[in-house]
């Protein structure tokens, strides 16, 4: 499998992909902490957040849309937050029936319910942001510096390593299951829902044995390359002037946003 | 279409501070025990094993059946990886996916990935792993009918965590969120149910030893099997309690800080709770029970019609 298939990052030259990834990280960490500290109905702070998401999309050089497009994954869980339009007690702005229920939907509900969703819709674009400029290993590198516990690290190195060659076993056993699924015209193919469930368990068993021994495998080629359970890296990162002078610069700029959002 | 967003993981913004908080301190705290007991019974051996195996359960989530109508069932994978690979190692397999979707696929927010990990690799893991090992002893039938009641609670479990959490953060109303929730996951729960039976029918035909008493996967104590079983009695006591008497857990949530009193059930709106209150809340809590025990009975059934194939295919070879 191409290596690139799962990997959301964009090769481009740009301010932001030579920012320090760790820089990086925290402060998207910190937008979306901020979006969430910011009150409901603070319409011009959002549009201010919004602002400074722009921003970073036109330093990244990958278009002033390019987050937005990407954004919509979000949305169906908004679906749960629906509910808070008939809870919160308000004015009522509109009634409608629904099944055996007169559902009346508030003003108080409707902004709570726009706040959450342009809160989440923000957050998610900052990450996919990080993640388009940042490639992968840079980022888990960054977590090992920001003192997430290094076996963790090292399992997410190993999962986005292992992840090509895995699914690259899960499209073979696809195209199996693909290939002995013949029907004939006119005829329903494959058996019962269970059976079918049955055949993906013996494929996810059998997926099962395949990443088992495979670990043991790699694990007996680490040892023979002088393993002793340490990673080591040849990447140092290093924090230069203008990471500081930016991180500095986006924690100011939030922390005016949280003050403007409250005034 | 390499990667399809599952449903259960909470993107940012959903969450308030405070839940977010608190979750991440819960996760924090049993993901530090999860280290340093892995990093005993494993050693060095943990990073391939483990990392191999997060990658397996991120590769066995594309696999899919279709059901009907264009939707398909696949697997969640945290009471899989924590019977096979025993709870704490695989609580630590089940992060290090959550952590990639979120950071790799934006399925699921940062700084609610606390919560996340919570619902779908922690209480999973706990729930699926507690149940099973309470029938270790027992026969291949019996453990494989109760791993897949395990894996079915364990969808239930984080279902009925994830809607609390959006309800205690005033994003979800509770008398229909945790209903709703509760409902898709069922389906979804059978799925896991039946993906998690049949592959560990495949692994104990091909290589028992993997599930034997001396493997990794058998090395958590007893105290599992009671974590196990009282979470899933917390989830069948609370579902039908949240979506009965959703008053009661509201003014539990407001005497704890968690709402604001005027969420609860004082507006114009309280009137059409009404129905919901008219059924009893211990007759709907005994109903949940009955009807957990109808699934238990029919996957002891099931498992019993897997163990005979299971004894057919080997007596053929």
């Amino acid at each position: 499998m191409h290596f690139d298939a799962f990997d959301r990052f964009h090769e481009n030259e740009s301010f932001i992909h030579r920012l320090d990834p760790r820089v990086k990280v925290v402060l998207t960490v910190a937008f979306i902490l901020s979006n969430a500290l910011l009150p409901d109905g603070a319409w011009t702070t959002f549009a201010l957040s919004w602002f400074l998401l722009l921003f970073a999309n036109a330093l990244s050089n990958l278009g002033l849309t390019f987050t937005l497009k990407r954004s919509f994954i979000a949305l169906p869980f908004a679906l749960v937050a629906v509910t808070v339009l008939f809870s919160i007690p308000g004015n009522p702005l509109t009634t409608f029936h629904f099944l055996m229920w007169d559902l009346t939907i508030t003003d108080a509900g409707l902004l709570r319910f726009v706040s959450i969703v342009i809160r989440s819709w923000l957050s998610v674009q900052m990450a996919i942001l990080l993640v388009a400029t940042t490639r992968f290993p840079d980022i888990v590198h960054a977590l090992e510096h920001l003192r997430v516990p290094s076996i963790l690290t090292t399992i997410i190195a190993f999962l986005y390593r292992y992840l090509f060659v895995l699914a690259d076993e899960v499209f073979r056993l696809l195209r199996a299951r693909e290939a002995r699924s013949a029907a004939a015209p006119g005829l329903k193919s494959g058996g019962s829902v269970a059976w079918r469930a049955q055949v993906v368990g013996n494929m996810a068993g059998q997926l099962f044995l395949r990443s088992y021994e495979r670990s043991d495998r790699v694990y007996n080629a680490m040892l023979a390359r002088g393993y002793t359970g340490h990673m080591q890296t040849m990447n140092p990162h290093e924090l230069h002037r203008v990471d500081f002078v930016t991180l500095i610069f986006a924690i100011l700029f939030m922390i005016l946003l949280q003050l403007a959002g409250r005034l | 279409m390499l990667y399809s967003p599952k449903p259960m993981h909470i993107p940012d913004g959903f969450l308030s501070i405070i839940i977010s908080v608190i979750c991440w301190a819960i996760t924090v705290s049993i993901l530090a025990i999860a280290i340093s007991k892995t990093n005993k019974s494993l050693g060095e051996k943990q990073v391939p094993l483990m990392g191999v195996m997060a990658a397996f359960i991120f590769a066995a989530q594309m696999l899919n059946f279709p059901i009907a109508g264009g939707t398909s069932g696949h697997l969640l994978g945290g009471a899989l990886a924590a019977i096979t690979l025993g709870p704490w190692a695989g609580m630590l397999v089940m992060t290090a996916v959550i952590a990639t979707q979120a950071l790799l696929f934006q399925d699921g927010g940062l700084l609610v990935m606390g919560a996340n990990i919570l619902n779908m690799g922690l209480l999973t893991a706990a729930v699926g792993y507690g149940l099973y090992r309470s029938v270790s002893a027992k026969s291949d039938g019996t453990r494989l009918a109760v791993a897949g009641v395990a894996a079915w609670l364990s969808v239930m479990t984080g279902a009925l965590f994830t809607s609390l959490q959006l309800w205690l953060s005033g994003t979800a109303r509770l008398d229909l969120v945790v209903p709703a929730m509760l409902w898709v996951h069922a389906l979804i729960g059978l799925g896991e149910a039946v993906i998690t039976v049949a592959a560990l029918g495949f692994i104990l035909r091909t290589r028992p030893d993997l599930l034997g008493e001396q493997s990794v996967s058998a090395q958590g104590s007893r105290g599992w099997v009671i974590a196990g079983v009282v979470i899933a009695l917390l989830v069948t006591v609370l579902s039908p309690l949240a979506s009965a008497d959703p008053d009661g857990l509201n003014r539990v949530a407001a005497d704890l800080g968690f709402i604001n009193t005027a969420h609860s059930g004082s507006g114009p709106l309280a009137g059409y709770l009404v129905p919901f209150l008219a059924n009893a809340s211990a007759s709907k809590i005994l109903a949940g029970m009955i009807g957990a025990m109808i699934v238990l009975a029919i996957a002891f059934l099931a498992g019993h019609t897997l163990q005979k194939k299971t004894q057919t295919a080997s007596n053929n070879k």
